[in-house]
């Protein structure tokens, strides 16, 4: 395993199953998915719409909205397992040892209170530093996040920044207290083109020089290749791929994401036609039996219909697929 | 924000011109005062000059002037039942109306906010069922129903609190009171819940309905992300922001408190200004009835004119599109 450093893992989730009961049974929205994150790396984590990503996000910080619940497996961070900690103790981990980052930051901030206020209010929950040490370390982040005249701009409300200004409070809310982990759902998408780079550059930095790992959710795969240090593809609640993000986007194993690598468009290619996969990811409810991906699976055979593939180490990578079980059993 | 108060000043006094001029309106329309003011007996020269002397004659944009210039400085005419000064009638009664309308609003926000925020938080819960079941009463129950069943139950079955009445109220020159006299707290209690009941009910379901949707928010989401506590997440982010709904119909509805207290002071034999306007439709004393419209009118427009300023206190976004404007 030379990805997955040798340090313990900063955040391990092993074999963690999310359950939506609804009055049709039950929706398994996260089916038995596995993953660290070392110290100090970015972890992106790539799939379409429903693929079970930010669900992914939202129950390691245990915000899962009912009826949601975890329903199998664990999560550890830095080795203490979380996923089944009561409400008060739970609170102690979120925003002081994992931030998170929102998709929208026009709607994250609370429109009725300066950005000090909130910088404040978590600074102080957390750090338990008085008035003016929690007013001066706002006036760094912020600072730090880029916010130009931090001093001045803290006693401005929500409405009075820009988008990608706010995006920038969000991360510095997320780093109030020095998280160990960020997740960072979507933080790019809302934003205009413009700005998105600046935005992940500024979570990057700041992540980096506060010693904070990162989970990255996005479906942006350029953002992936130019920010994470391993990536996780997802597909209906599973994971389809982890590995080095160099080994993923330029050596795809599973068909899935060969088909989304080839689906980013090319500059130097001038095709008539975007590519694409056929078909789209199922519901919840009619996820096919064996591999979820065999519908639309251009080298599907009789065992992907009938077997489920389990994640099979083939590298540094890990390929939930069939195509890649013969050799590893011949090894 | 100057910009903003002036607006709304200037806005207020047209309302307030429109409201005169219906006032104004209602004694020509309930038939010929001069009727109204002298016997069958009376000649037709004397209430030709009666006429002459009371100005009827005067084209009737002249009439509606005076009409308002003295209305402006509190001169309402003279009852035509009791002969006394519209202006004094009411004075009088003023204080009784503006007490249990004062309390009664108290009474429904004090109770009914919190209901609201335990049920918009608590969903499903037993309490938050009966809760919701009481406000239904609260709600579909007419007032003078609820005021005659509370009678029945308080103060004729239980005998712990009286039926009618103020109870001993201190005079304090320009205000008569029964807040400092144990017996005008007790006459309070059943007409106060009387009147507020409904209005309780309406916050509460407000409250509810408002912190349901702030909590579904992306901005709580972010602020239970951060680790804040409970009550920090509940009521220091999401009732305050449900307040400008709140603010808006709790505004309104003390306008309506005052102005429909005439049912629970009927009931109650509240000596307010309610019960005075009842008797004055029985009588048809036109000028206690215009002078009840204007001012209910100019309570309403007050209110109105606090409740946009409390927006601006509450919401800063408010506070900035009105300092553009």
């Amino acid at each position: 395993m030379t990805g997955e450093s040798a340090r313990e893992p900063v955040l391990s989730v092993r074999n963690l199953r999310v359950e939506f009961p609804t009055r049709n049974g039950v929706l398994t929205a996260i089916d038995d998915v596995s993953f660290d994150v070392a110290p100090g790396e970015v972890l992106g984590v790539v799939g379409e719409s429903g693929a079970g990503k930010s669900i992914t996000g939202t129950s390691i910080i245990g915000l899962l909205d009912p009826p949601g619940r975890i329903a199998g497996g664990e999560i550890r961070l830095e080795g203490r397992r979380i996923d089944n900690l009561p409400m008060t103790e739970m609170r102690k981990i979120r925003g002081r040892r994992i931030g998170m980052v929102f998709q929208d930051p026009l709607t994250s901030l609370n429109p009725l209170y300066t950005v000090g206020r909130q910088l404040t209010e978590t600074i102080r929950t957390h750090l338990g530093l008085g008035r003016r040490a929690a007013m001066d370390r706002a006036v760094a982040l912020l600072d730090e996040v880029g916010i130009p005249a931090a001093r001045r701009r803290i006693d401005a409300y929500p409405h009075q920044f820009s988008g990608g200004m706010r995006q920038r409070v969000v991360i510095a809310l997320a780093l109030a207290a020095d998280p160990v982990l960020v997740i960072a759902d979507e933080p790019t998408t809302a934003l205009d083109v413009s700005v998105q780079a600046q935005v992940i550059n500024v979570l990057k930095r700041m992540c980096r020089e506060h010693g904070a790992s990162v989970m990255l959710i996005t479906h942006d795969m350029g953002v992936i290749a130019e920010t994470a240090d391993r990536v996780a593809v997802m597909y209906a609640g599973r994971i389809a791929e982890i590995g080095p993000v160099r080994q993923v986007v330029q050596h795809p194993l599973h068909p899935y994401t060969v088909g989304l690598m080839g689906s980013i468009p090319k500059l130097d290619h001038n095709e008539p036609r975007l590519r694409q996969i056929p078909g789209s990811m199922p519901r919840l409810d009619s996820i096919p039996p064996g591999c979820a991906f065999n519908p639309r699976c251009p080298q599907a055979f009789a065992r992907c219909m009938l077997e489920r593939p389990e994640p099979i180490p083939k590298g540094a990578a890990r390929v939930a697929c069939w195509l890649h079980a013969n050799e590893e059993v011949v090894a | 924000m100057l910009a903003f108060i002036i607006r709304r000043l200037i806005q207020a006094v047209i309302v307030m011109v429109v409201v005169s001029l219906i006032a104004f309106l209602m004694f020509r329309f309930v038939g010929d005062p001069i009727n109204q003011m002298v016997g069958i007996e009376t000649s037709v020269e004397q209430r030709e000059a009666l006429r002459e002397r009371l100005g009827l004659n005067d084209p009737l944009i002249l009439q509606f002037w005076y009409f308002i210039s003295s209305a402006a400085q509190g001169d309402f005419g003279v009852s035509y039942q009791f002969r006394q000064p519209v202006a004094d009638l009411l004075a009088a009664r003023m204080p009784a109306t503006l007490e249990l309308s004062f309390v009664s609003a108290l009474f429904a926000l004090l109770v009914g906010i919190p209901m609201g925020v335990y049920t918009g938080l608590n969903r499903g819960t037993a309490l938050s069922n009966i809760f919701l079941s009481v406000s239904l009463i609260g709600i579909s129950l007419p007032v003078f129903l609820i005021g005659i069943l509370l009678i029945f139950v308080f103060a004729v079955n239980l005998q712990w609190l009286p039926s009618f009445g103020r109870g001993q109220v201190v005079d304090l020159g320009w205000w008569t009171t029964g807040f400092l006299t144990a017996s005008g707290l007790k006459a309070l209690i059943l007409p106060a819940i009387t009147l507020g009941l409904f209005q309780m009910t309406l916050i509460m379901r407000l409250v509810r309905s408002e912190m349901m949707e702030v909590l579904r928010t992306d901005y709580i989401r972010f602020a239970r992300a951060r680790g804040l506590s409970a009550r920090a997440v509940n009521f220091g982010h999401a009732l305050k922001n449900t307040l400008v709904p709140v603010i808006t119909i709790t505004g309104l509805q003390l306008g309506s408190v005052i102005a429909f207290a005439i049912i629970t002071e009927t009931v109650f034999q509240w000596p307010g200004m309610g019960l005075l306007f009842i008797q004055a439709v029985q009588n048809v004393d036109i000028p206690i009835m215009a002078a009840y419209l204007m001012l209910i009118a100019f309570l309403f427009v007050i209110i109105n004119l606090l409740v946009d300023l409390l927006y601006v206190a509450v919401d800063p976004r408010i506070r900035l599109t009105g300092r553009s404007a």
